[in-house]
């Protein structure tokens, strides 16, 4: 059945040779953890991917409660946490899987960096790795704000000062992020929560369909 | 691909006809070195279960630690002090040093995260050696290691500076009662001198808040005249100068005030 499918299906569109490149791209012995076990370093690229994954389908399940107004987006949080079904999981996961994508992507990073795996031919590679480390830092600053309550507020202001330090264009970052010079309010929230819901997860995406693009192309760096 | 004369089409779109399709079998992997295996269906299986094991780990950490809420945003609060996530503590520990802050805020904010940023972006074309070993190209290991153990300082320094329970105290979710001001213990209350300390609403100031305190209003009369001391330290100081009587209805309204 499954067969006759993949056949009327690649028959009209010939899909054998990406689904081939898909799944027989060879795992090499050094990075497979079955035949080494030191060689689980070299999952913390697919730890990051897969919370990656978890972040965005959370996120998605919050948007369906979360509202990003200044009046009702504390309270809507606090509903989310204390009365929906669940709702304590799935903000909970959304929340710990911030911080676990940063130390996962952390130490996906230092992988990289000590087996000299930026090398030529790499190097490409490894410029939008570090660019993908800024927009899951971008990530995680926007979205520490949406929840409205005292610390996100105020670690927002220390945030959006810093960024206002920046010589010349720190103004501009400023009012860029916060929608106003002086205030931090109404238009800092909705601007974060288009920032962390569209902006920085198109960025994401785009970057993270390149950093797969790259590494099937060339295969994963050989042992040391 | 092959292209031109005696090539067949499905139909009028630009897929060539089956009998120049690539076969659908997967290669032979005894031709690459070691144990090499196949990605689809072999490696992704023993990947599944890593995969498994960590995710038990993240649901029990979710279930262990419910995510933190702290009151509704006040930006008229400036009293509050200010703490980022976790993970951006040994950048704002940076800024707590002289060199990096005041007129020198921008060395802290600016050029040492941007320089490090920057070094770490660039990192293939400033060690353009051939060697991959770190103990083979000693100056990015060093680096490396350096930047790593100024995270991990900045962030224990920051910790270690940290009040967390003045933190705790501050963003704790108030609840708001209705205080009926019209009832005699009320107006006794705010005659005295508690009014001044634990606020118009009973909702806390210098000293917490009154409203679902759980005592009985023999330890609430109790409490108004003696004070609290704890380990040697005055925390109240005995405040209570009027009736009995007074102190009776007083502290009956107040052990009365649940939250909602």
């Amino acid at each position: 059945m499954l067969n006759k499918l993949y056949d009327w299906v690649d028959e009209r569109l010939d899909i054998t040779p990406i689904w081939r490149d898909i799944a027989d791209h060879e795992v090499p012995e050094h990075v497979n953890p079955a035949h080494h076990f030191s060689a689980f370093v070299y999952c913390f690229g697919g730890l990051t991917f897969f919370i990656t994954v978890i972040q965005i389908l959370s996120g998605m399940f919050l948007t369906m409660y979360y509202v990003p107004d200044i009046e009702n987006a504390w309270q809507s949080v606090y509903y989310l946490q204390n009365e929906v079904a669940f709702g304590e999981i799935v903000r909970g996961m959304h929340h710990w899987g911030a911080s676990l994508v940063v130390v996962m992507i952390f130490l996906h990073t230092l992988r990289v960096f000590f087996t000299g795996s930026y090398k030529k031919p790499r190097e490409l590679n490894w410029v939008v790795g570090v660019m993908l480390f800024g927009v899951i830092l971008g990530l995680s600053f926007t979205g520490y704000l949406l929840p409205w309550d005292m610390k996100a507020l105020f670690a927002t202001k220390v945030g959006i000062e810093i960024a206002a330090s920046v010589p010349l264009i720190g103004g501009m970052i400023k009012v860029l992020l916060a929608g106003d010079s002086t205030i931090l309010g109404a238009q800092t929230l909705t601007r974060f929560f288009a920032i962390h819901v569209f902006f920085l997860p198109a960025a994401l995406l785009g970057l993270l369909a390149a950093h797969f693009i790259m590494i099937r192309r060339q295969g994963i760096s050989g042992p040391l | 691909m092959h292209r031109g004369k005696g090539m067949k089409f499905v139909g009028d779109s630009r897929v060539p006809g089956m009998e120049h399709r690539k076969p659908n079998i997967p290669k032979d992997y005894s031709e690459y070195p070691g144990k090499t295996e196949a990605f689809w269906p072999n490696f992704l299986l023993k990947e599944w279960m890593i995969g498994a094991v960590f995710l038990i780990g993240y649901l029990l950490l979710t279930v262990a630690h419910p995510s933190p809420l702290e009151g509704q945003a006040d930006p008229t609060d400036t009293a509050y002090i200010p703490l980022p996530d976790w993970y951006f503590l040994f950048l704002y520990q940076l800024l707590k040093y002289e060199f990096a802050s005041g007129p020198f805020n921008v060395v802290g904010a600016i050029i040492i995260p941007g320089l490090a940023f920057g070094a770490l972006a660039l990192a293939p074309f400033l060690d353009r050696g051939p060697e991959r070993r770190p103990s083979k190209r000693p100056l990015p290991t060093g680096f490396m290691l350096l930047a790593i153990a100024s995270i991990i300082f900045l962030t224990w320094e920051s910790v270690a500076n940290h009040d967390w329970e003045a933190a705790e105290a501050q963003g704790q979710i108030t609840e708001e009662v209705e205080i009926d001001t019209s009832d005699p213990g009320y107006e006794i209350y705010a005659g005295a001198a508690c009014i001044s300390c634990h606020g118009d609403n009973l909702e806390g100031a210098v000293g917490p808040t009154l409203v679902g305190t759980g005592l009985s209003p023999e330890e609430i009369a109790e409490i108004a005249v003696n004070g609290i001391e704890e380990g040697g330290v005055q925390s109240m100081p005995p405040s209570w100068d009027g009736t009995e009587e007074d102190l009776q209805v007083m502290a009956e309204f107040i052990s009365g005030l649940e939250a909602e």
